[in-house]
């Protein structure tokens, strides 16, 4: 029973980066943009929320935990809203190829956050791992009551404020593209550009936002791995395919956050699965670890197979628009 | 670049977009090497800003880690070719439009079954076979991975950005599977030079040189995909494929039929590139056998508007940058993630920089008049 427990609770931690980072690209998408750079808006995300909270931490004479994750959460979303940003400049504006952009804003995104990262024990004086005693215990700290109660109290409310911060972001999202306005603005501007252009919806403005919006929840699951999953550390590299799964997400969710949110935490239970199934051996722990993106390849194969209109991605997808190529 | 995007959400934009026609060689290259310098400013700024350092100081320091000594230079040219290889590799994949982003993958299988024939039968068959079935073990390998998203592709329509993507990952695993069976020493987790000894399976020099093998296959596959894409028939056909797939099927192309032979040939030169980088440089065999090179080999095609030439001089400075920024982090103690942040940046002008040279800006100049009047 114990063992259950800890592998919920695990499965849930794996997930709730990846969902940070599925529902802001599915946002992303639903304007038309493929951004590839998803893992390196969450390192930007990280690095910031990191980099602030150790400047403040560090500065400040009598570190407050409410500031300390105010001063990081902006930071960390305006962090890597920015990566959204130059993204949206070189692909909506100067009508560069979207995949190649994505893949150099990875480069860039993963290499500011390994040299920042790097660096910042350097800043700190050549101590070693750098610590953030005051923002991480505010970051995990658990719902007071809630948490004491027994098993419900474990699996449902012993995480940070990220965990549930995320999952009503998912639903939100949802009900932003279901039933608002812009919305379906925005899905009529991922579905057909120039339709959406001809009916008066101002489809630069939606990309452009939608993008930089998309870009800054990836970089809260770059924060919340930075924070609450590694506990205020950094490791060069740390955050693994964990970028790329969130990608692979989107196309589990089939572009629906709120399949993201179970999505999320099926996925973190299958990253983690060859750790809790007794007497396997080293090698047939390495195949289970495929089984994401398998999942992933199936679900690919049989949306495409039985091409259910909902299912569908955005029409438009990685297309770019220029109202004057028609 | 910021300039640009205020503007085009303003009522009355100050700047009109026009396609231009076609621009002179000379001008669309000013353009670039324009962005090129831009960015080594920007750079400089960045380094700066980051370090305090002296962006000159740090730019002697990349060049003289790239090529500052004869082994240096050597090695930075056995990597610039890798990644030329796998470059050329995409490249008819690309101009299709199918869109491989699993080259990682193709390169890893590659490499993969490389290392198995140099394990299990380095030791036994003769040079001259044992070579010859590496060869074709790895352009097998590299074939299969890229073929089975073809498959699904000419089949169903299934998105191949994706697929291929996730089959990089999927490869990954395998490697770490394999590494289980072959480590040495026991318990490293690492497989360890292979045959260190009798050096089996080890691409001999030629002509003297420690990479000659390198540079005579992948010259020689540049040469021939440069023919093949330009002069064949089914270099052809890739090309009206990727222009309009309906346009190919009135014109009779069997669309289907050309996806899975240009999957194959990507794949399978993919695979090659795999056997050079075991073989013909590492001996060994790792997760991060292939590097990332996998993604950057698709900026590299794309910036080089699939000139095979042009390719030669991107690998060749993407490499430069990335040798170079090794030699910063000894010399001024900094991070060897610098080289990313450096190298991102330039690709970000690099890549912005192609709008100028496929529109012209014009100035709007209905404001000024109706001021007049």
């Amino acid at each position: 029973m114990n063992a259950i427990i800890i592998f919920i609770q695990k499965a849930i931690a794996q997930g709730i980066v990846i969902l940070f980072g599925a529902t802001g690209e599915i946002l992303t998408e639903k304007s038309g943009n493929l951004n590839l750079g998803v893992p390196g808006m969450m390192y930007m995300g990280g690095i910031g929320g990191l980099v602030s909270a150790f400047l403040y931490e560090n500065h400040a004479a009598n570190p407050n935990g409410l500031i300390a994750v105010l001063l990081s959460f902006v930071c960390a979303f305006l962090c890597a809203a920015l990566g959204g940003l130059i993204y949206s400049v070189l692909t909506i504006s100067l009508r560069a190829n979207q995949n190649v952009t994505g893949l150099a804003l990875t480069t860039f995104g993963v290499g500011l956050g390994n040299f920042f990262g790097g660096s910042l024990s350097q800043l700190a004086g050549g101590v070693g791992q750098i610590a953030l005693p005051v923002t991480s215990a505010a970051y995990t700290a658990k719902i007071p009551v809630l948490s004491n109660l027994g098993v419900v109290g474990e699996i449902f409310f012993s995480y940070g404020f990220l965990t549930y911060l995320s999952i009503a972001l998912a639903l939100f999202v949802t009900w932003f593209l279901q039933k608002s306005r812009s919305g379906l603005n925005l899905r009529a501007v991922g579905e057909s550009p120039a339709t959406a252009d001809a009916a008066g919806i101002a489809v630069t403005k939606y990309k452009y936002l939608a993008t930089c919006l998309g870009g800054g929840i990836c970089g809260l699951g770059g924060l919340y791995f930075v924070m609450e999953y590694a506990g205020g550390t950094w490791t060069n590299n740390g955050f693994g395919d964990r970028g790329w799964l969130a990608i692979a997400l989107v196309i589990f969710a089939l572009w629906k956050p709120k399949n993201a949110i179970w999505g999320s935490i099926l996925f973190g239970g299958l990253y983690i699965l060859y750790l809790y199934i007794p007497g396997l051996q080293r090698s047939t722990q390495e195949i289970f670890k495929m089984l994401p993106y398998l999942v992933t390849i199936l679900v690919l194969i049989l949306t495409s197979l039985r091409k259910k209109k909902e299912n569908q991605p955005p029409a438009s997808l990685g297309l770019p628009y220029f109202r004057e190529d028609r | 670049m910021n300039k640009q995007a205020t503007h085009v959400t303003h009522k009355e934009p100050l700047f009109r977009i026009t396609k231009r026609d076609g621009i002179a060689f000379w001008k669309a290259w000013a353009i670039r090497v324009g962005a090129i310098l831009l960015s080594l400013v920007a750079c400089a700024l960045v380094i700066y800003l980051l370090t305090d350092l002296n962006p000159i100081q740090v730019y002697e320091a990349i060049v003289k880690g790239a090529v500052g000594t004869k082994k240096r230079t050597w090695v930075t040219l056995r990597d610039a070719l890798t990644l030329l290889c796998i470059s050329v590799a995409i490249t008819p994949a690309f101009k299709m439009k199918f869109w491989n982003v699993g080259a990682e993958g193709q390169v890893l299988m590659g490499g993969l079954v490389t290392a198995a024939v140099m394990i299990y039968a380095g030791d036994r068959l003769s040079p001259a076979v044992l070579f010859l079935v590496m060869l074709v073990a790895s352009i097998l390998a590299g074939m299969v991975w890229g073929l089975i998203p073809a498959i699904f592709k000419a089949k169903w329509n299934t998105n191949e950005t994706l697929f291929t993507l996730m089959l990089n990952y999927v490869a990954t695993q395998l490697v770490t599977f394999c590494i289980v069976f072959w480590e040495n020493p026991a318990g490293s987790n690492a497989v360890g030079i292979i045959n260190p000894l009798t050096e089996g399976g080890w691409l001999p020099p030629l002509f003297g040189l420690t990479y000659g093998w390198n540079l005579v296959i992948v010259l020689g596959i540049t040469l021939v995909m440069y023919i093949y894409l330009k002069y064949s028939k089914q270099g052809y056909e890739i090309a009206v494929v990727g222009e309009s797939e309906n346009t190919a099927r009135y014109a009779g192309i069997n669309v289907k039929k050309v996806i899975l032979r240009t999957m194959s040939i990507s794949g399978a030169l993919c695979g090659i590139a795999g056997f050079l980088l075991v073989s013909g440089a590492s001996h060994t065999i790792s997760t991060s056998t292939a590097g990332g090179r996998g993604f950057t080999a698709i900026i590299v095609a794309w910036l080089s508007k699939f000139n095979a030439f042009v390719m030669m001089l991107v690998s060749f400075l993407l490499v430069f940058m990335e040798k170079g920024a090794i030699q910063i982090a000894s010399q001024f103690n900094l991070n060897e993630s610098a080289s990313d942040v450096l190298t991102g940046i330039i690709l970000f002008f690099v890549l912005g920089c192609e709008f100028f040279i496929n529109y012209r800006l014009n100035r709007n100049h209905n404001k000024k008049e109706e001021a007049a009047k």
